[in-house]
């Protein structure tokens, strides 16, 4: 087994709770993103272009399509025979074994295989975030500071500062305190769930975690509040650039609207920095004679016979005659019959919304939410559906 | 048709009148569908049929074929139990250039001879069409036939080079054309043979004794009474993708969703090597009716009845009518295009305008710039 400067540590294995229907039979990161990826495609896709080659991925929740997704890791260049693509789920070990109890208990129960490959650093992020960054930046910040611990974080408005870890930035990027999610937050500098560790630092403090029975071992809430405490280097790294927790419905849907207009504030084009996802195959996307589409992202396979603004469709949908949807999100293999109205909706992978239904409003701020293969009919109760 | 067959797409002189379109590949790889290549129809036709162990007849001009094929994976072929070959010629290239197929079949007896599996079917890349070929072996059995040739009953072949056959009640071959005469018939031959193969290895060894080079022109052809030789009729789509015109009909025929949903769709998928491209971005003001639209496009303009390959971008204003772009063209602003086949990594500069005709599309090489 060859040594390894350093690897990552990829936390797969949230419950997503706060998606709802979207989630029933899937965990987080693989929820659809984007027109042909999921979630988890895009730090996968970032440990591909920092020249990370081993990804230990934690999985917990509903992992059955997670790991039939994730397969080899051959779509993401982790197919390799020295590293690659290892999935962690919990394991039984001869004394009993457990669920993971928190992010730092999964990275806890995967010593073994961390210390396989001696790395000095180990990289931990999350599945459940959108955003392109080159981790080997960050692990340079790392070594010029002399970090044993090193937090990406961006600065975002005070108000949404709450939803996260937020920390104070001392002189030369050094974290002074770290508040995970605080009621009334003073920094707006947070933390974006990535973090590299130089791995014998981190793994005294994930033995000393483990024996604290008062611990809920977190990163956020237990091991990064120690280290301050004893007073290790923890260092900052700004990140510049789109990072969006995608963890909600509201958030789910304005990331997918980030990826609009004529300057989208993420732009999934261009050949640097690409993303990639396990392959479809699929014909090319056919637009009938009287549809028309506009300010929207469209993908192979879909069928598109309506009217289609400030949308995304992904891989295999198709879009009825005389039907209309505006600033929606529709999942793989979503059926939308003829006259349908659509106003901010996400429609689950393989659902079917019969035809003349119609959903949202143009003067709700709501937005409409159809479980994964759930059929919508035609009914006056069901026009407007809440947010679960 | 597990373990019973093994396919062979044989790229051996096929017709080749798609000009400009195969200055620098050969016809099996010819971008076709907005996303495939030629040959993909073929082996993908194999694979949903059970044939898990492919050869390929490399020829001429065959990098961009190695480079589509690969390892084989998009069509499973890449796997322990099976296999996809790329046969070159085997030995002094210059002498087999000129020989015909029967020689290259010769060159690589021993590929032959160490394959277990009873049968052959022969295809050619060009055919388009999504065939059961199970179904041809069980009616080559049915009919007891040492050969069963696949035909095609159309009377319009869009442009398409074709040898046309003649069928007995029975079903029979009776009559042949050795190449593309004016006999009066509208059954075609799709160039699918199935046949034993020790009844091939037979066939290459005698002819190429009497000086024959040919499977078809000479080996078959001139067994038509002591071979029993049959046509099996297929119902489906048949695009013969051979000529500009053919390439251009067929390609707006895919337009009419009976059409590509049979293709693309049944019996079997249609695969090809996958690329990452991003979903299609559509801006403001984009306008597109009937056309087939792969991903990694972004349009700003107008696309009416056309063809667009992954990564094409339609400048604002411009508008494509009728036309096929292929991967990666560039269209700029105001520029109209009408009847046009743009090959690869084009671009046309913003307010041009250029114009082809049904029967003579324009056709631009790959990376010209207009």
């Amino acid at each position: 087994m060859g040594h390894k400067e350093m690897i990552a540590m990829l936390l797969a294995g949230g419950e997503g709770k706060r998606l709802g229907v979207l989630t029933k039979d899937l965990a987080k990161p693989a929820v659809h993103f984007g027109g042909k990826y999921r979630i988890i495609d895009f730090t996968l896709s970032n440990c591909m272009h920092s020249g990370i080659d081993t990804v230990g991925v934690l999985t917990q929740y509903q992992p059955l399509e997670l790991n039939r997704y994730l397969g080899i890791g051959s779509p993401w260049g982790l197919d390799r025979s020295d590293g690659g693509m290892a999935v962690l789920p919990p394991y039984v070990k001869s004394k009993g074994g457990d669920w993971y109890k928190g992010t730092a208990n999964a990275i806890y129960q995967n010593m073994g295989f961390i210390d396989r490959y001696e790395p000095e650093y180990v990289l931990v992020i999350s599945g459940d975030h959108i955003y392109k960054m080159d981790y080997e930046k960050m692990l340079e910040h790392h070594k010029e500071l002399g970090a044993d611990v090193t937090i990406a974080g961006l600065e975002v408005e005070l108000k949404e500062a709450s939803r996260f870890g937020t920390m104070h930035i001392g002189e030369n990027c050094r974290v002074t305190d770290f508040e995970e999610k605080p009621k009334h937050p003073v920094s707006n500098v947070v933390s974006m769930g990535v973090y590299i560790f130089s791995w014998k630092v981190l793994q005294k403090y994930l033995i000393l975690d483990e024996g604290d029975r008062k611990s809920s071992h977190d990163f956020g809430k237990d091991i990064i509040p120690r280290m301050l405490e004893d007073d290790i280097r923890l260092h900052m790294y700004p990140f510049k650039g789109y990072w969006k927790d995608v963890g909600t419905i509201d958030s789910l849907w304005e990331a997918h609207m980030d990826l609009l207009g004529a300057e989208p504030q993420l732009d999934l084009g261009g050949d640097e920095w690409r993303i990639y996802s396990a392959r479809h195959n699929r014909p090319a996307h056919y637009v009938s004679p009287e549809a028309s589409i506009s300010d929207s992202l469209v993908t192979e396979g879909c069928v598109v016979e309506g009217v289609v603004e400030r949308s995304v469709l992904f891989h295999g949908v198709e879009v009825g005659a005389g039907s209309f949807i505006r600033e929606s999100v529709i999942m793989p293999g979503a059926i939308i019959g003829e006259g349908v109205k659509l106003y901010r909706a996400i429609v689950g992978e393989g659902a079917v919304i019969e035809p003349g239904v119609v959903m949202g409003s143009p003067d709700s701020p709501d937005i409409a939410v159809v479980g994964s293969d759930e059929k919508i009919s035609r009914s006056p109760k069901l026009q407007e559906v809440e947010q679960p | 048709m597990i373990n019973k067959a093994m396919g062979v797409v044989n790229l051996i002189h096929e017709t080749d009148e798609l000009e400009g379109l195969t200055s620098y590949r050969c016809p099996a790889t010819v971008p076709f569908g907005a996303r495939y290549r030629l040959i993909d129809f073929t082996l993908s036709s194999m694979v949903n049929s059970g044939i898990h162990k492919v050869a390929v007849f490399a020829h001429t001009k065959y990098r961009s074929l190695m480079d589509h094929l690969g390892s084989g994976r998009p069509w499973d072929l890449h796997t322990r139990q099976s296999g996809l070959f790329i046969l070159p010629p085997a030995s002094d290239s210059i002498q087999e250039l000129s020989r015909g197929d029967l020689f290259h079949f010769y060159q690589h007896r021993d590929y032959f001879q160490r394959c277990k599996l009873e049968y052959v079917v022969v295809t050619r890349s060009q055919m388009v069409c999504n065939i059961d070929l199970d179904a041809v072996l069980d009616y080559h059995e049915q009919m007891n036939a040492d050969v069963t040739v696949v035909c095609k009953q159309q009377a319009d072949m869009l442009g398409g080079k074709t040898r046309k056959v003649e069928l007995a009640s029975d079903g029979r071959v009776v009559q042949m054309q050795d190449h593309f005469g004016n006999m009066d018939s509208s059954l075609h031959s799709m160039e699918i043979y199935v046949m034993k193969k020790d009844l091939l290895m037979d066939l290459v060894q005698t002819s190429l004794a009497q000086g024959q080079d040919h499977l078809v022109r000479h080996a078959i052809l001139s067994r038509l009474d002591s071979l029993r030789i049959y046509g099996y009729l297929y119902e489906g789509f048949l695009g013969v993708v051979n000529t500009v015109e053919s390439y251009y009909r067929t390609s707006m025929e895919l337009l009419r969703p009976e059409v590509w949903r049979e293709l693309f769709f049944q019996p079997g998928s249609v695969y090809t090597k996958t690329k990452d491209e991003p979903p299609t971005r559509y801006l403001e003001g984009a306008m597109t009716g009937n056309s087939l639209i792969a991903n990694g496009c972004r349009i700003e303009g107008t696309v009416i009845n056309s063809v667009l390959f992954r990564g094409v971008h339609v400048g604002k204003g411009a508008v494509i009518r009728n036309s096929i772009v292929m991967q990666n063209g560039t269209i700029g602003a105001g520029t109209r295009l009408d009847r046009v086949i743009l090959d690869k990594e084009s671009s046309v500069e913003a307010d041009r305008d250029i114009r082809g005709a049904e029967s003579m599309p324009f056709v631009s090489g790959k990376r010209k710039t207009i």
